[in-house]
């Protein structure tokens, strides 16, 4: 029976594609990581791993968001600066003698809040989450800023940089969390209620209402959800370099964007996958610290992830044409 | 027939998608003047032939001769340029345009450089409509349109390339009966015009109503091409489905017992366009198949959308078994047992990226859910249970449903409100535009259900149907409820009557 069903498939080009175009990402990533193993020595080495993982694992926190919202034919634009907001708000509770716990949760609060904000913007008051979000990325590095008097807030407390530069049984603490998290998200998108509600939203809204599904509720949850996960980030991000910084995060939105997007997530909605955004991140993490390693110029750095996310796109519809 | 009379001919045409053959050897021969059906089931290839007709295919093998010249397989511009126009199954309007915008498209008058004259433009387009006798005003924007009105819309459009060929995909699926009459009044102008009409539908009377020819497909194969006098409607159905066809409706008796579901005196007052209605009170009882007639735009569909919670009615009461309910949404809605299959499953029913097991289950998920984990297993077993009971044709359930023929996506969304387990059915045109085969396994599906004591309410706009599988008729006119008809008192004359507002004529 599960022989046949398997036949089935294979013989069906749209499955089949499907699944060209999932591990064609992944295909991509191992070229490119092979590509610098042989170009780079060392690359390969744990030190190299766990530090493009390391680099990685706020950008790809923001993506985990990010892939819930686009899924349901959404936009976050205001990821960057929340970073910003949560990291100045967090460093200015992780002063010496503060306590630990107080200030993990003011930034993951900060973080939140401005989530809360979009998703309620969004889901009661009908705007855009283009333009939504784009009124948060603007509000909330002026807050930063405005919080901060523009300065980074420094002299943060022992206990609180182990977050940032911690290994536990030889494991760095952002890659702890970063996978924790992508299990948690993955789960929820795959194997809950609140999943199958994103999917169907992004699939088709008016038919997902007539369903019954909570349509507001949703949103309002997957937009805090993502705020939340940008606080996190901002905590790794400020333990790491051991101050809130208000221009944190710059540019931190276009990169979870791109690595989402990579990864097979349509934004037009009711497409994508945690497993494809985290390749897409990797590749993008992997891009990044290679061509460093390679003294290839910043500049040129940009010139080639811009070349490679309008190439992802391009592929997608194409992909979409042949179906 | 002599050779010069032949405007087109097809030979030989195969197109071949990845893993199906969509065309095998396909012949069509259409003359000049006439006007020639193209028939056959969901997926039998009747778009698919068009397409390539249209260039937007290329096909693997196989000619096309226009006016007796080979017809090189390029886009879509090239074949409006040689005179072949078509009138999509699927209205594509850009709604915040005119309609005058929306029918001169790409080819505006112009006072040079791309300036558009919208003088001129608004001129042709009144021009248009006093030939083809449409009533609407060029200025208004194709949003506040009704579908019926967006369809005269589309076939004014394809009209007005003067083509000498106009396709036509199912051109009546959404417009009333009075405007059936008038495009086979302009279909018959065209003829005497000249004009070659290749009309494909699903609806038998149409097709001895209004084609000289009809050419068969199935599976993609050529069938045969008969001469519609030569012809009925038995005949024809045998050569679409291969096999023979009993009796088309296949309502069976069922028990019926008590007030399941009354609507008293629902009111809805609309803004602007909407459809309104006032007063609507009708029951249904378990077991029983009630239908509602009328027109489009009668406001059968609004008083149903009301219902189930989807707009909210201005004032009204709904009682369950006896007990008033409120319903201020679809969530309400399914709490009480109610289900509906909206009229338009592509715009409000299907997720088209989604595979079909996730469509199945969208309005039900409380019911998967173990411990807030959905239970795969669960969604799966019952997912196959119901795609084997309805006959869904699909290669697996993780298929996208986008993929599926029409029959079998309206099967998915049927399949989605069965799984919540309702009393209450609301089906608004549930047989629409899929093919004869899904047609009467769908109507078979409706006698099974009311048989085990379940509550439908059907809206169609097909006199056969309704009168074939309702056991009473509910007929409604411009938003209100002209009357109601049993099985047995209710004729074909009896309902357009009431449809038309005429109650004395009724009865």
């Amino acid at each position: 029976m599960a022989k046949e069903e398997k036949k089935e498939r294979s013989l069906f080009s749209e499955k089949g594609f499907e699944i060209f175009n999932k591990y064609g990402i992944f295909i991509i990533l191992l070229i490119l990581m092979l590509f610098m193993t042989i170009m780079i020595p060392g690359f390969l080495s744990t030190r190299n791993i766990f530090n493009i993982m390391r680099q990685m694992s706020i950008k790809g926190l923001l993506a985990l968001g990010v892939t819930l919202i686009i899924i349901t034919g959404g936009i976050d634009l205001s990821s960057g600066a929340v970073v910003a907001f949560a990291s100045v708000v967090t460093a200015s509770f992780a002063q010496p003698g503060d306590s630990f716990l107080l200030a993990i949760i003011v930034g993951l609060g900060a973080g939140a809040l401005a989530g809360l904000i979009n998703g309620t913007i969004i889901s009661k008051a009908k705007i855009p989450p283009f333009i939504a979000t784009l009124g948060m990325m603007q509000a909330a590095r002026g807050v930063a800023l405005l919080y901060s008097g523009g300065r980074p807030i420094g002299n943060l407390s022992e206990a609180f940089e182990f977050i940032g530069g911690g290994d536990i049984l030889g494991l760095p603490v952002p890659i702890i969390i970063f996978s924790l998290l992508i299990i948690i998200t993955h789960l929820i998108l795959s194997q809950t209620k609140l999943g199958k509600s994103i999917y169907a939203i992004g699939g088709n809204e008016e038919a997902a209402y007539i369903c019954g599904i909570n349509v507001p509720r949703v949103k309002l949850i997957i937009y805090t959800y993502a705020g939340l996960l940008a606080g996190l980030g901002a905590i790794i991000l400020t333990s790491r370099i051991s101050s809130g910084q208000p221009t944190a995060g710059l540019t931190y939105e276009m990169d979870a964007i791109a690595g989402t997007v990579i990864g097979g997530t349509s934004l037009s909605g009711g497409i994508g996958s945690i497993g494809g955004t985290v390749v897409g991140v990797m590749i993008i993490g992997v891009l990044n610290n290679g061509l460093d390693l390679m003294n290839v110029s910043s500049y040129w750095q940009q010139i080639l992830k811009g070349v490679i996310i309008v190439t992802a796109i391009i592929i997608d519809v194409w992909k979409r044409k042949r179906q | 027939m002599s050779k010069e009379n032949i405007i087109l001919e097809m030979k030989n045409i195969t197109k071949v998608f990845p893993g199906v053959k969509a065309l095998d050897n396909v012949n069509l021969k259409v003359k000049k003047g006439t006007v020639h059906g193209l028939m056959g089931e969901n997926g039998a290839g009747k778009s698919t032939l068009m397409k390539v007709l249209m260039g937007i295919y290329e096909p693997e093998k196989g000619e096309v001769m226009f006016k007796g010249k080979q017809l090189k397989f390029a886009d879509v511009n090239n074949s409006l340029e040689k005179g072949i126009s078509m009138i999509h199954q699927e209205l594509s309007p850009i709604p915040y345009t005119t309609i005058a915008e929306n029918i001169f498209l790409g080819r505006e008058p112009t006072y040079g450089f791309g300036v558009v004259n919208h003088k001129q433009l608004f001129k042709n387009t009144k021009d248009l409509f006093e030939n083809l006798n449409i009533d609407l005003n060029p200025k208004t924007k194709m949003k506040d349109l009704s579908i019926a009105d967006m369809q005269m819309v589309e076939i004014a459009k394809a009209i007005s390339y003067d083509a000498d060929l106009i396709i036509m995909d199912e051109p009546t699926s959404a417009i009333t009966d009075k405007e059936v009459d008038h495009l086979f009044k302009m279909i018959r102008n065209l003829k005497e015009k000249d004009v070659a009409v290749i009309y494909i539908t699903h609806k038998m009377e149409e097709v001895f109503q209004i084609t000289d020819e009809v050419t068969v497909l199935r599976d993609g194969k050529y069938i045969g091409t008969e001469k519609s006098e030569d012809i009925d409607s038995d005949q024809l159905i045998t050569m679409m489905v291969g096999r023979e066809l009993g009796e088309v409706f296949i309502k069976e008796e069922s028990e019926i017992k008590e007030v399941l579901l009354s609507a008293e005196n629902l009111s809805k007052e609309g803004k602007l366009r909407e459809t309104t209605f006032k007063d609507v009170s009708f029951d249904v009882k378990e077991g029983e198949i009630l239908g509602f007639s009328g027109l489009v735009g009668s406001g059968r569909s609004e008083v149903m959308e009301a219902l189930f919670g989807i707009t909210n009615l201005d004032s009204g009461k709904i009682y369950i078994k006896g007990e008033e309910v409120v319903i201020d949404s679809p969530s309400d809605a399914i709490k009480n047992k109610l289900a509906l299959l909206t009229e338009d499953r592509k715009s409000s029913g299907l997720y088209l990226p989604l595979p079909v097991d996730e469509n199945m289950i969208s309005a039900s998920i409380d019911k998967f859910l173990s411990k807030n984990f959905i239970d795969n297993k669960k969604v799966k077993k019952e997912c196959q249970e119901l795609s084997e009971k309805l006959n869904i044709k699909t290669p697996s359930l993780a298929q996208i449903v986008d993929n599926l023929s029409g029959g079998n996506q309206q099967k998915v969304l049927i399949a989605r409100w069965l799984l919540t387990d309702p009393d209450i059915l609301i089906l608004d045109e549930p047989t629409r535009g899929i093919d004869v085969g899904a047609k009467s396994e769908i109507h078979k599906l409706m006698s099974a259900l009311a048989q085990t004591g379940k509550a439908i309410i059907m809206i169609s706009s097909e006199m056969p149907e309704i009168l074939g599988m309702s056991d009473r008729i509910v007929v409604m006119h411009e938003g209100k409820k002209m009357g109601e008809l049993t099985r047995e008192e209710a004729t074909q004359e009896k309902i357009m009557n009431l449809a038309s507002g005429n109650i004395k004529e009724a009865i």
